[in-house]
């Protein structure tokens, strides 16, 4: 199947005539008159809008899911305070500006759920694959164009849904964002489980079919419509995490999506899958027969990939960028390729280790310490090669640069705490405290963000043509990297004192109420580390419009291909025919006129022995 | 007031912001790109170092901060165990820990960009990669090992001759249930619960139930130095019931009965007296998500001396002594939550 034929001719057949240009003059100005505002837009179909329709839907998202967590800090860290910006934000559900325990549920909820899967799945995995995939491996578009622009649509609606679900009278789902039964079944356990919880299953059913869409696109496009001479090892490592990221989504969101077809029978049809010898509200339920721990089952089934969902993009941008900003071969390719195929394996096996006290067979916890444990192994791995790719490098402290040296620090940071709570026996005590807060939050909540900024940092003048201010990322690095460490670091020890998450109020209880001075402090770092994502907020906006236009093509000196096309490349990318590759995409080296790289289409040299 | 001006002061921070940025980009174009990246790229490298310095310094500061806030030592054997699990994992990912993160930042400074450079070609290297795979691998199976023993002796079935008390969750409290003088807890069913005189759903035809004494408010009273197995049921969502002071939790989840066992150690006034704190109690704390009163759903341990448990025990009525002797008529014990619900 050639790449030429699955585009839309009608974007493809203008490029023909002009041939190959190496400076940016050129732009896609010629088919602009063609296609209606709508059509390039708003329905587009061309995987460079869709990626940024991802990011910029991904970073509304953030904005309201980190507003939501500086509204609950409000209320950890100052539960005996009122805050008129609560009543002016959430109406009733702050009377006096005092937050409703309700509310607070669904607001840790919704923070939960638009983070996890609508930032850090569909803005980081959906922006990325979208945008570099075609770029990276040299292809036109995505394989199936409309399928790609129906996954970003199943993603706006879900998001839409989930933003009605805040406005119904009964408040949000407020179950957390794994949504338990019975709780989030019984419309009389909890006012979130009333139409909230619907909204939410619906969204989420809505959300899973967007990820099928792109997942299946990003994996049949990676493998068939790769660039003559891009054989499977040439690929950046970008390209190889979002294969396996699709991977791990295609053959995990729809147990998710079963998972919540069940609960919408249970809430509804009268059906007993998660029910089972439940009195509520005054009455003993028919329902007897279900296992509400199947529940977990399925959804931790899901809910494991997904965090490696979520890890696999981060790594791969940051394997590159790290690279490429050392001046420096990533170290041991094919080592990274395994582990990342070690991670997607193991991600299928562990999923239960989150399960360890729901009273589950000993034997079987035992079976899910061992396999979750394994997972350290291809992790080390991952981080001894970044750490030998910048050793003796030529680094450059460029923004994107030092968000991926932060990702390294906070994988190692986050990743390390993760052998305490996969070891069932620590996991007992440790098990849903504010140690667990920390140690997700750091190694795939923070982690991931850095991995994701430090992609938005380095292809943003590819994005748009324009840098992003240099001054403000230098400054929203450093208030992220040491806000985050503050705000989670202490949370460890609050974990390990067995101070439970998910509670609105501490000070009734002896055994934690004499933290009050610590989460006052990590309330007030949240706030600030919140307001200073602002400032990437406001630099991406101006930064599209004002920033320093980029003037080369390559401005970072990479070799990978998105480099290779125009500065404001048109749908179908390359102006002229997709530039064959003869190299792997990490020559860094000297070549032989006094630069210190050699891009994937440049031919081999005569006796240039390719790596 | 105070949010307007706040709202303007934060404005104000954003223009300050955006005009110190628009300056240091016309600064670059006045000086040359080239001499001004490299200034600024040692100036960053320093802040690898200052970034190492100051978790350094950070990690120390919060540790002397936290220590003395933390609990007092584990309650229970199991809790010992899981102290020093505890200390080997920490041991092992501390060192990993500083020696990566001072690699990390080391590198990044050490290898700062001093201008056009061949790069040094160091793509892979099997004997370091089979080193560092191999000592990973290692590591974890001495954890692995750790951790299965002791996860398969605290999983392991109750000791002969255990306590044993049931613990049952709802919205929003713990309920306890003691056997009474016959040892055995009798059969309950959940069509039979009411909120005014069964709170458990007793079956009233089996006589084994007529001796045991149920504790509304959830207490558990224990005897040191005795294992105790406590089993865990919920009358609608799952709760899970936390005890942080003996390092043991379970889920207690409506439909299935889970089981957890452990000998604590130190009597309440023990600890008392260790800690200092005329207030310290042992607490039972709602570890599963379970609606608007998860953080309120607290109950009490109390552990005793045999003869202290023993005097309790006698001051104590049955149940069914409580609710079905005629001059006895059971307060309702509507709880804020069926309130709730009722009214909606």
């Amino acid at each position: 199947m050639s790449n030429e034929t699955t585009i839309h001719h009608e974007t493809v057949h203008t490029h023909h005539e002009h041939g190959h240009h190496d400076h940016g003059h050129h732009d896609h100005a010629h088919h602009e008159h063609k296609q209606h505002f709508f059509t390039k837009y708003v329905f587009s179909q061309d995987h460079k809008i869709i990626s940024r329709q991802f990011l910029i839907t991904g970073i509304f998202w953030a904005i309201v899911g980190g507003l939501m967590s500086v509204f609950f800090r409000l209320q950890l860290g100052f539960p005996e305070e009122t805050f008129k910006v609560l009543s002016f934000f959430l109406g009733d559900w702050a009377p006096k500006g005092k937050l409703d325990p309700e509310m607070y549920y669904g607001l840790i909820t919704i923070h939960g759920t638009v983070l996890v899967f609508f930032v850090l799945t569909a803005g980081l995995s959906g922006t990325f694959s979208n945008f570099l995939i075609p770029l990276q491996i040299g292809a036109r578009d995505m394989a199936s164009p409309f399928l790609n622009m129906l996954s970003y649509w199943f993603f706006a609606i879900a998001g839409l849904v989930m933003f009605c679900s805040l406005f119904v009278s009964t408040g949000p789902a407020s179950g957390g964002w794994t949504t338990y039964p019975p709780l989030s079944a019984l419309k009389e356990a909890s006012m979130g489980s009333g139409i909230g919880m619907d909204l939410w299953l619906v969204s989420m059913a809505l959300f899973v079919v967007s990820s099928l869409l792109g997942g299946l696109n990003y994996i049949v496009t990676i493998l068939n419509m790769r660039t003559k001479g891009m054989s499977m090892t040439r690929m950046p490592l970008t390209i190889w995490a979002f294969l396996f990221t699709a991977v791990l989504g295609v053959l995990s969101f729809p147990v998710l999506l079963s998972a919540a077809v069940l609960l919408l029978f249970d809430r509804h049809a009268g059906t007993s899958f998660y029910l089972s010898e439940i009195y509520v509200a005054g009455k003993a339920l028919p329902n007897v027969g279900g296992s509400p721990i199947l529940y977990q089952h399925l959804f931790w089934f899901l809910g494991h990939p997904e965090v490696y969902i979520i890890m696999l993009p981060a790594m791969g941008m940051a394997s590159e960028i790290l690279s490429t900003h050392s001046r420096k071969p990533i170290f041991g390719y094919m080592a990274m390729v395994l582990s990342l195929i070690g991670i997607t394996v193991l991600a299928f096996l562990v999923w239960a280790h989150h399960m360890f006290v729901t009273g589950m067979s000993p034997f079987l916890g035992g079976v899910f310490v061992l396999l979750t444990l394994l997972i350290a192994i291809p992790s080390a791995v991952k981080v001894f090669n970044w750490l030998t790719t910048i050793f003796r490098g030529n680094i450059r402290f460029t923004v994107p640069m030092l968000f991926a040296i932060g990702f390294v620090s906070l994988f190692i940071s986050g990743g390390l705490t993760g052998l305490f709570l996969g070891n069932s026996a620590l996991d007992i005590h440790l098990h849903d405290t504010y140690f667990v807060i920390a140690h997700f939050h750091i190694v795939m909540g923070i982690s991931a963000f850095f991995g994701m900024f430090a992609g938005v940092y380095h292809w943003f003048p590819k994005m748009y043509g324009r840098f992003m201010n240099n001054t403000l990322g230098y400054i929203h690095f450093f208030i992220t990297f040491v806000g985050s460490y503050v705000i989670f670091w202490p949370m460890h020890y609050e974990g390990v004192a067995g101070m439970p998450r998910r509670y609105y109020d501490f000070s009734s209880w002896q055994s934690f109420h004499q933290f009050t001075e610590l989460n006052k402090m990590i309330s007030v770092a949240a706030i600030i580390v919140f307001f200073g994502q602002l400032i990437f907020v406001f630099n991406y906006f101006v930064s599209i419009w004002k920033g320093r236009k980029v003037t080369t093509l390559n401005p970072w000196n990479a070799n990978s291909l998105e480099w290779t096309t125009p500065i404001h490349p048109g749908h179908g990318n390359w102006d002229g025919p997709i530039p064959e590759v003869h190299r792997w995409a990490y020559d860094y080296k000297d070549n032989g006129e006094g630069g210190d790289f050699v891009p994937q289409h440049i031919p081999l040299k005569e006796g240039e022995e390719s790596h | 007031m105070s949010g307007l001006l706040l709202i303007l002061l934060v404005s104000l921070i954003f223009v300050v912001l955006y005009q110190v940025s628009r300056s240091s980009e016309l600064l670059v174009r006045i000086k040359g790109e080239e001499e001004f990246d490299l200034k600024r790229n040692r100036l960053l490298s320093y802040s690898m170092l200052a970034m190492l310095v100051a978790m350094m310094g950070g990690i120390y500061a919060c540790h002397r901060y936290m220590m003395p806030l933390m609990g007092p030592e584990a309650a229970s054997d199991h809790g010992k165990t899981y102290d020093f699990m505890f200390v080997v994992t920490l041991a092992v990912t501390g060192i990993v820990f500083f020696i990566t993160q001072f690699l990390l930042f080391w590198f990044a400074f050490k290898y700062q960009r001093t201008g056009e450079k061949i790069p040094y070609n160091f793509t892979h290297s099997t004997k370091l990669e089979m080193v560092w795979t191999a000592i990973p691998a290692v590591t974890m199976a001495v954890l692995v090992a750790i951790g299965l023993k002791s996860w398969f002796h605290m999983t392991s079935a109750a000791p002969k001759g255990a306590m044993q008390i049931e613990m049952v969750g709802k919205q929003f409290n713990w309920i306890s249930r003691y056997p009474g003088a016959d040892g055995v807890l009798g059969r309950r069913n959940y069509t039979l619960i009411n909120d005014n005189d069964n709170l458990l759903g007793l079956d009233w035809n089996d006589k084994k139930n007529m001796d045991d004494i149920i504790i509304p408010n959830g207490e558990l009273r224990l005897i040191k130095d005795k294992p105790v197995e406590l089993i865990i049921g919920s009358r609608d969502v799952i709760h899970d019931v936390g005890l942080s002071h003996f390092r043991m939790k379970m889920d207690a989840v409506p439909g299935i009965t889970t089981r957890l066992w452990f000998t604590p150690t130190i009597t309440t006034k023990e600890m008392i007296a260790k800690t200092g704190n005329p207030d310290f109690v042992y607490e039972v704390s709602c570890d599963q998500m379970c609606g608007k009163g998860h953080y309120s759903m607290r109950a009490v341990v109390i552990v005793e001396t045999q003869a202290e448990h023993d005097a309790w025990l006698q001051s104590q009525q049955s149940y069914y002594q409580q609710n079905h002797a005629a001059t006895n008529p059971a307060a309702p014990a509507t709880t804020d939550s069926v309130k709730k619900i009722t009214m909606n």
